[in-house]
């Protein structure tokens, strides 16, 4: 019997609520779900394994604890994809983008995301970062 | 297209020439900003010439060569400081001096630029400078208009109240399409994490509403004699549900005779918060005192905890809007992030200190001094 490995998804925000359900949307799209609720329970598990994919949430302890956990997993695994899905944005109209050389350079991130993404569109982003 | 005005100061006519040069054909562009930024060049070749500039017109930018034929470079610097110009200033160095380094910065430089230097170096420098000029007005522009705050309040406060609201709709997506089959009982968790989540928006709105009346201060204010015997026996009694679901015991020192000119409902907010907040953060059969005590020229009220306290550096934190100490012991822990701030704010009407004392792991004491009129 052929068996597939399921692609590990390290999912990172201090919400219960939302993590508990993006994992299970998350599961239902075929992926491992690896939940960390605070800025250290995700540096544990970098620690321990390597996950294919990270999507963070932005401010959690600190206003920009997804950025430092950013840092630290780019800075352990360079080919990690990271998404940062935020809240942020379209409150405060603050825009990070991760378009231009320069901003990549600083935020560490592949990708931002609104938290208001539907689903199936987050699954497609997703595979196009694990180039499934 | 705004205008930074920028001054050089080199004895060597190559390079001021050369910098004007470079800065004609350069603008500063960042997405955030809403103008770009053009540098208008003015030249001085010592640094007495530079000095009768300084005084006469405004600049916002020297670049700044520290060996001229007169005074120096860094002299210039510390007329600058001497006389508070607001001009941000970047030496120009023939060689890496790190006694001159260090005595520049203290004296206000902002950056350093070798010499020689490439036309790709001098812009990157005055890009960053650019950047935090523009933002250092902005920020001017908008604390002056009070608009700031406003702004980052109603950023936060549209947070706080979308966070409950994607979790609510989530759940009800859940059982909308029956995730986890036909069973009502495999839903109850998430009905319970429902409620629990209107819950916490009912309380942010309460404390809301609290706070705009404070912060308008259109709210009625009822001076008179207040006992705070009266109301401290009031929000125990409030608080003792939750004190008896995590067996903690309050115990309260004050007197009858007690009293202060006040807002009753004010007062009550103050020690409704701190009360709450006691038992929240307290352990598991903990214990909290309450002691209010009269002292010749003031009320002293102490709230103690046998909670899990915090490190110092976030006690200075906790009086600000929407702040919460996160940690791995306060995650589960809900709160709007308002209630020390209200008492905060209602403490200022009364001329109050708040002081605070805290032992991770120990607990906390909050003490509000009220002087007597």
């Amino acid at each position: 019997m052929l068996k597939i490995e399921k692609k590990k998804i390290l999912l990172v925000d201090d919400d219960s609520d939302y993590l508990f359900q993006m994992t299970i949307a998350l599961e239902d799209m075929g992926f491992e779900v690896v939940a960390a609720q605070t800025q250290q329970e995700a540096e544990n598990i970098i620690s321990k394994i390597k996950p294919d994919l990270a999507i963070l949430d932005l401010m959690m302890e600190n206003q920009d604890t997804g950025f430092i956990l950013c840092h630290i997993i780019k800075n352990k695994y360079p080919d990690v994809p990271i998404i940062i899905a935020s809240a942020v944005t379209a409150e405060t109209g603050l825009l990070f983008d991760v378009e231009s050389e320069e901003d990549r350079q600083w935020i560490k991130a592949d990708l931002f995301l609104d938290k208001g993404i539907r689903n199936d569109q987050l699954h497609k982003e997703i595979n196009k970062l694990l180039k499934i | 297209m705004g205008k930074l005005n920028l001054l050089v100061v080199d004895d060597e006519p190559g390079i001021r020439s050369g910098i004007k040069r470079i800065l004609e054909s350069f603008s500063v562009s960042y997405p955030f900003m809403d103008e770009d930024f053009e540098f208008d060049v003015l030249e001085a070749s010592t640094g007495e010439e530079a000095i009768e500039l300084l005084d006469n017109y405004l600049f916002d930018i020297v670049l700044l060569d520290n060996k001229l034929p007169g005074i120096q470079g860094v002299e210039v610097l510390e007329y600058i400081k001497n006389q508070g110009i607001d001009v941000i200033v970047v030496m120009i160095t023939s060689y890496a001096s790190l006694d001159l380094a260090v005595k520049a910065t203290k004296s206000g430089a902002y950056d350093f630029v070798p010499k020689p230097f490439t036309p790709k170096e001098l812009r990157s420098c005055l890009e960053n400078i650019a950047k935090q000029l523009f933002l250092r007005r902005m920020t001017q522009k908008l604390q002056v208009e009070g608009k700031q705050i406003r702004f980052q309040f109603l950023s936060v406060l549209s947070h706080e109240l979308k966070s409950p609201i994607n979790a609510i709709e989530g759940y009800l997506k859940l059982m909308e399409t029956k995730k986890m089959g036909n069973k009502m009982e495999d839903y109850m968790e998430m009905v319970h994490r429902s409620l629990a989540r209107v819950q916490d928006m009912r309380n942010l709105i309460m404390d809301l509403l609290d706070f705009t009346r404070i912060e308008s201060g259109k709210k009625q204010r009822n001076i008179k004699p207040v006992y705070f015997y009266e109301i401290a026996q009031q929000s125990i009694d409030l608080i003792q549900p939750l004190c008896i679901q995590k067996d903690i015991d309050i115990h309260l020192n004050c007197n009858d005779k007690i009293s202060l000119k006040a807002d009753k409902q004010e007062l009550e907010i103050i020690l409704n918060n701190l009360l709450s907040n006691a038992v929240k953060y307290n352990k598991q059969s903990g214990r909290i005192d309450l002691i209010i005590k009269q002292e010749k020229d003031e009320v002293f009220m102490s709230v103690i905890d046998t909670g899990i306290g915090m490190e110092k550096e976030d006690i200075d934190k906790l009086f600000e809007d929407f702040v919460r100490i996160k940690s791995e012991e306060t995650k589960n822990i809900s709160g709007t992030g308002l209630g020390l701030s209200l008492v905060k704010k209602i403490a200022d009407l009364y001329d109050a200190k708040i002081q605070v004392e805290s032992e991770p792991g120990q607990g906390s004491t909050f003490t509000i001094r009220f002087p007597v009129t």
